[in-house]
């Protein structure tokens, strides 16, 4: 009894304090510095960042898919009790694509070219269970419809299919065998705004019915307010904001999150000269010493090129790293 | 401010297939395209990819020549055929600004010497000193200071927003009268694209442009642009002024890329899509209206002959028998 109480109290992926990143020729990149957040069952938790923040070696260190070239220096991935990050391949194994799989970016590059739609998801059944033919043919059927992608596509070929097919087939692929959580990197970037709903419509739906937890990687925060409930805004490999969606859209406390804000004009209201976010994102080789949004922080006070702030909880379910918000006596 | 820098009439460019089996068949990439652009104004395409937005770009470019159809620039008709020289003076004074950054841009030159090629092409400016001196002119517009740093550099050495800039420049540097920007922003980092957005509008002003900006997001096209083209399928569904085709869309396309596009402030509260589906093959478009198989609010007329523009508003032109 005891057992099961801690099975639901405890989060489904606990990330704590991270440091992954890439051993080049110059040095260490610092893709991913000190990230910590928690994932509820059935929850759904959006990253959002430019390109360069690390939010896809994030999603990549969690399936532990990462490069050659790089590795999880310290910090733990704690997944339904074990800890992805020192778990070896063989194990990993086990859970990878069972317990947590992902959905890439490009479908066009994702799936195999010379392999047919079923074919591809029968392999990923045979390659994790004893099934007989027929039966991974019955499930890949499966997967399929509820992706809403006809039957007489199973043995169609990746090029025979529009970019928002292939998307759905990459979800399929993901669902096939039942995991507990799916990180999807980017999954709708390439795809056109009517594409992109229906996607964003038939995840959304699945996760109702099948109850799997999501991360949702994009650089469209737009897109990712609506439809996360928790929200970690990365920026330079640190999560510079983290929080329930709705009190960061509508109360964002960083200057980065304010200026992520402020890219995108709205359908809605008044016309407004919006400003964007002067600058580029510092090379991960060597960040900037203090908070390393500090260059292009339009609030930037001393203090904020001397030390890096923290992540603290300053009111229910939202965190913020940034002096400015933390209390009278540096202020 | 009246006058019409560019008309398009009944504008056609059908694609032939390079098929054994589809002999004999076209692709209508556009359709009865027909528009009018006035001197100062920017006018905005949007549409999914298939639409035929980029092809009315290309169109209007001269990179394709329409199969059909009259195109007017500045009172005079653009023929099919042209002289060397008109073609350069044409392509003068319309400059393209194109959606990839990276391969727009001669990964073997310096930017320099990619700033250098339309002075030289368009003979403006002989003296060497002139030139280096417009070029150093119009980086500083664009925000890559001190120029005399990155024309220098290889395009590889930029990041995407500074190749876009240099892009803006170089089409902005022989004084074009009109510039077609083919989603522009599209390929850029969030944090860049306003700025880029911004510095589209600064330039415009500056330099007394005409601009036509295409793009996929309507909210975008409403930030940018005076009056918004949709267009699906190869033809314009709908035209108007930009306030009105946001909050009067009358088109049920345009209203489904309304609904589709994000937007945090309706959050839970939003409505389902009104419908899904793909676009149509446009080897054979649908018969009718073209939007007709997605379309919620059909009827049977719908699918037997294509429904003219209708006026309903000033300035305001729809494409649907509703």
């Amino acid at each position: 009894m005891i057992e099961l109480d801690r099975l639901e109290m405890t989060p489904l992926l606990q990330c704590k304090n991270l440091v992954a990143g890439y051993r080049i020729k110059s040095g260490f990149v610092h893709a991913v510095d000190d990230v910590s957040f928690d994932l509820d069952r059935g929850g759904f938790l959006g990253i959002a960042g430019e390109s360069g923040c690390g939010k896809s070696t994030l999603a990549y260190a969690i399936m532990r898919l990462l490069k050659d070239n790089a590795t999880i220096e310290s910090g733990s991935l704690l997944f339904k009790g074990a800890d992805l990050a020192k778990l070896d391949e063989e194990q990993m194994k086990k859970i990878r694509w069972v317990d947590i799989s992902m959905a890439f970016q490009s479908a066009m590059n994702a799936l195999n070219p010379v392999l047919s739609v079923g074919e591809q998801l029968t392999d990923a059944i045979h390659a994790h269970e004893e099934a007989t033919q027929s039966d991974a043919r019955k499930r890949a059927l499966e997967v399929l419809k509820l992706v809403d992608i006809p039957k007489d596509r199973f043995n169609s070929y990746p090029h025979q299919l529009s970019g928002g097919m292939k998307q759905r087939v990459m979800i399929a692929m993901a669902l096939i065998l039942n995991p507990e959580l799916i990180i999807m990197d980017e999954p709708t970037t390439a795809l056109d705004v009517v594409v992109q709903r229906t996607i964003i419509e038939k995840i959304q739906e699945l996760r109702k019915t099948l109850g799997f937890s999501v991360i949702f990687i994009t650089h469209d925060l737009s897109l990712l307010v609506e439809i996360s409930d928790t929200l970690a805004i990365m920026y330079a490999g640190k999560i510079v904001e983290y929080g329930a969606s709705e009190s960061l859209f509508n109360r964002p406390l960083h200057p980065y999150t304010k200026g992520l804000m402020n890219s995108f004009p709205s359908l809605t209201g008044m016309i407004k000269r919006m400003g964007g976010i002067e600058g580029k994102p510092p090379d991960l080789l060597k960040p900037p010493e203090g908070c390393r949004f500090h260059p292009r922080c339009p609030q930037a006070i001393p203090i904020c090129r001397e030390s890096c702030p923290s992540l603290e909880e300053i009111a229910d379910r939202h965190s913020v790293a940034c002096f400015l918000h933390k209390g009278a006596e540096i202020l | 401010m009246n006058e019409n820098i560019l008309v398009l009439e009944g504008v056609n460019k059908h694609f032939p297939v390079n098929s054994f089996r589809m002999h004999g068949k076209v692709v209508h990439a556009m359709d009865d395209v027909s528009f009018s652009l006035r001197r100062g104004e920017v006018l905005a395409i949007v549409g999914e990819s298939g639409s035929g937005k980029t092809t009315t770009a290309n169109v209007m470019a001269r990179i394709y020549k329409q199969t059909s159809g009259r195109v007017t620039f500045e009172g005079r008709e653009i023929s099919k055929n042209m002289s060397r020289e008109d073609e350069l003076r044409y392509h003068k004074k319309v400059q393209m600004i194109f959606q990839d950054p990276f391969g727009a841009l001669n990964p073997t030159r310096t930017v320099g010497r990619i700033m250098e090629r339309p002075f030289v092409i368009h003979k403006i400016a002989g003296r060497r000193k002139a030139v280096e001196e417009s070029i150093d002119k119009i980086l500083i517009q664009v925000g890559l200071e001190p120029p005399e740093q990155f024309t220098r550099k290889f395009p590889h050495e930029l990041s995407g927003g500074q190749r876009q800039r240099v892009n803006i420049a170089r089409a902005f540097a022989v004084e074009p009268e009109l510039i077609l920007a083919d989603e522009p922003t599209s390929m850029l980092d969030v944090s860049n694209r306003m700025s880029i957005m911004n510095m589209m509008l600064y330039l415009k002003e500056s330099h007394s442009v005409s601009f036509i900006y295409i793009t996929h997001d309507l909210s975008g096209a409403r930030y940018m642009s005076d009056r918004i083209i949709v267009m699906y399928a190869g033809m314009i569904m709908e035209i108007g002024p930009a306030e009105k085709i946001i909050n009067n869309s009358f088109h049920p396309y345009t209203r489904l890329l309304k609904s589709a596009a994000p937007s945090p402030e309706m959050g839970l509260k939003r409505k389902r899509l009104i419908t899904g589906g793909d676009i149509p093959s446009l080897i054979d478009p649908p018969g009718g209206c073209r939007f007709h198989p997605r379309c919620p609010f059909v009827s049977d007329i719908c699918s037997l002959e294509v429904p003219a523009m209708k006026k309903i508003d000033e300035g305001h032109y729809v494409r649907c028998i509703l």
